[in-house]
């Protein structure tokens, strides 16, 4: 009983037909905070003492790098599971994060670089974090060109689940490369183990930022995944009736 | 929860730091509407095609109900 709903993962129409009353919820909530979030840090959080006003693309600087890295997380989980226990539906959601992952990426990077401008006096610099960051783009961007390698769809599945997999060696070296190398990049701001070096009139509007991008990426990742199930089960009766019901109301 | 500024055009200067700070917004902004615009776009495009489909599939068993 208790492995139920994994076995129903292996299936996905349930899915599908389980996750469409999520999508007006996911995107009201994510919305909501997200414009919250940003008129908060842009005009009511107080300027940095040090930094001025540059201060605030923190407020999507660091959301974004989040959730680069826990999409990789879900990527190469997502593979696991795949290969392990042979089900489609996680390849397909291991797919749809790459180029999520890719642009968030992107977005870090940045924001990342627009920010060091005023404040290191910089575009660019072989940081440790930086560069890692750099890396974790390429392997985004690896992903999807080895996802459209291959002719066939099992093998395009597999070989990007080992890459997921084999790249999560960047993971650990991105969260310490601040510790390790102490170059240019501050160090973590938000920590859970020990008290924040952020004053709470900061921390409130960055973590509803960050709780606002996670919705958003669950969002747009149910989205993805919800499209490439169509295209992978165009031949079924139940996308069929799917897009036959679809074109009467249309 | 006061507002950090004294008027609008001070709000957009940033003391300095406006051109850094919202460029960085209006890039991350429109990446979000990307990733959100990109699928459901996708979705109808699929749609669309798979009627398309449909409709020729339709049409091909009449023709064929035609000649036997």
């Amino acid at each position: 009983m208790a492995w139920q709903w994994f076995h129903r993962l292996g299936s996905p129409r349930w899915f599908y037909e389980k996750t469409t009353p999520w999508l007006p919820w996911l995107a009201t909530l994510s919305i909501a905070l997200i414009v919250t979030a940003a008129v908060w840090g842009l005009a009511f959080a107080p300027a940095d003492f040090k930094q001025g006003n540059s201060y605030r693309i923190i407020y999507i600087h660091v959301p974004a790098a989040f959730l680069a890295l826990a999409g990789y997380y879900i990527m190469a989980i997502s593979g696991a599971v795949g290969l392990i226990w042979k089900m489609k539906l996680p390849f397909m959601v291991m797919k749809s994060a790459a180029p999520i992952g890719a642009l968030l990426t992107f977005v870090s990077l940045v924001t990342g670089s627009i920010w060091g401008k005023p404040t290191w006096g910089t575009w660019w610099e072989w940081d440790a974090r930086i560069t890692s960051m750099l890396i974790l783009f390429f392997l985004y961007l690896g992903m999807i060109a080895l996802q459209q390698a291959f002719q066939h769809r099992d093998t395009a599945d597999k070989a990007s689940a080992v890459l997921a997999l084999v790249g999560m060696v960047n993971i650990p070296i991105i969260y310490k490369s601040v510790d390790w190398w102490n170059t240019l990049h501050q160090p973590a701001t938000i920590k859970f183990t020990s008290k924040s070096s952020i004053d709470p009139s900061m921390l409130y509007p960055l973590l509803t930022m960050v709780i606002g991008f996670y919705v958003f990426y669950a969002l747009v990742l149910l989205l993805n995944t919800r499209v490439e199930i169509l295209r992978r089960e165009n031949r079924t009766q139940w996308v069929n009736d799917l897009i036959s019901t679809t074109n009467k109301r249309a | 929860m006061k507002f950090q500024f004294e008027s609008i055009a001070d709000f957009i200067a940033m003391n300095g730091h406006g051109p850094y700070v919202w460029a960085s917004y209006a890039i991350t902004f429109a990446v979000l509407i990307f990733l959100l615009v990109s699928p459901l776009l996708q979705k109808k495009a699929f749609v669309k095609q798979q009627i398309k489909q449909q409709k020729l599939a339709q049409a091909n068993n009449s023709a064929s109900e035609l000649t036997e």
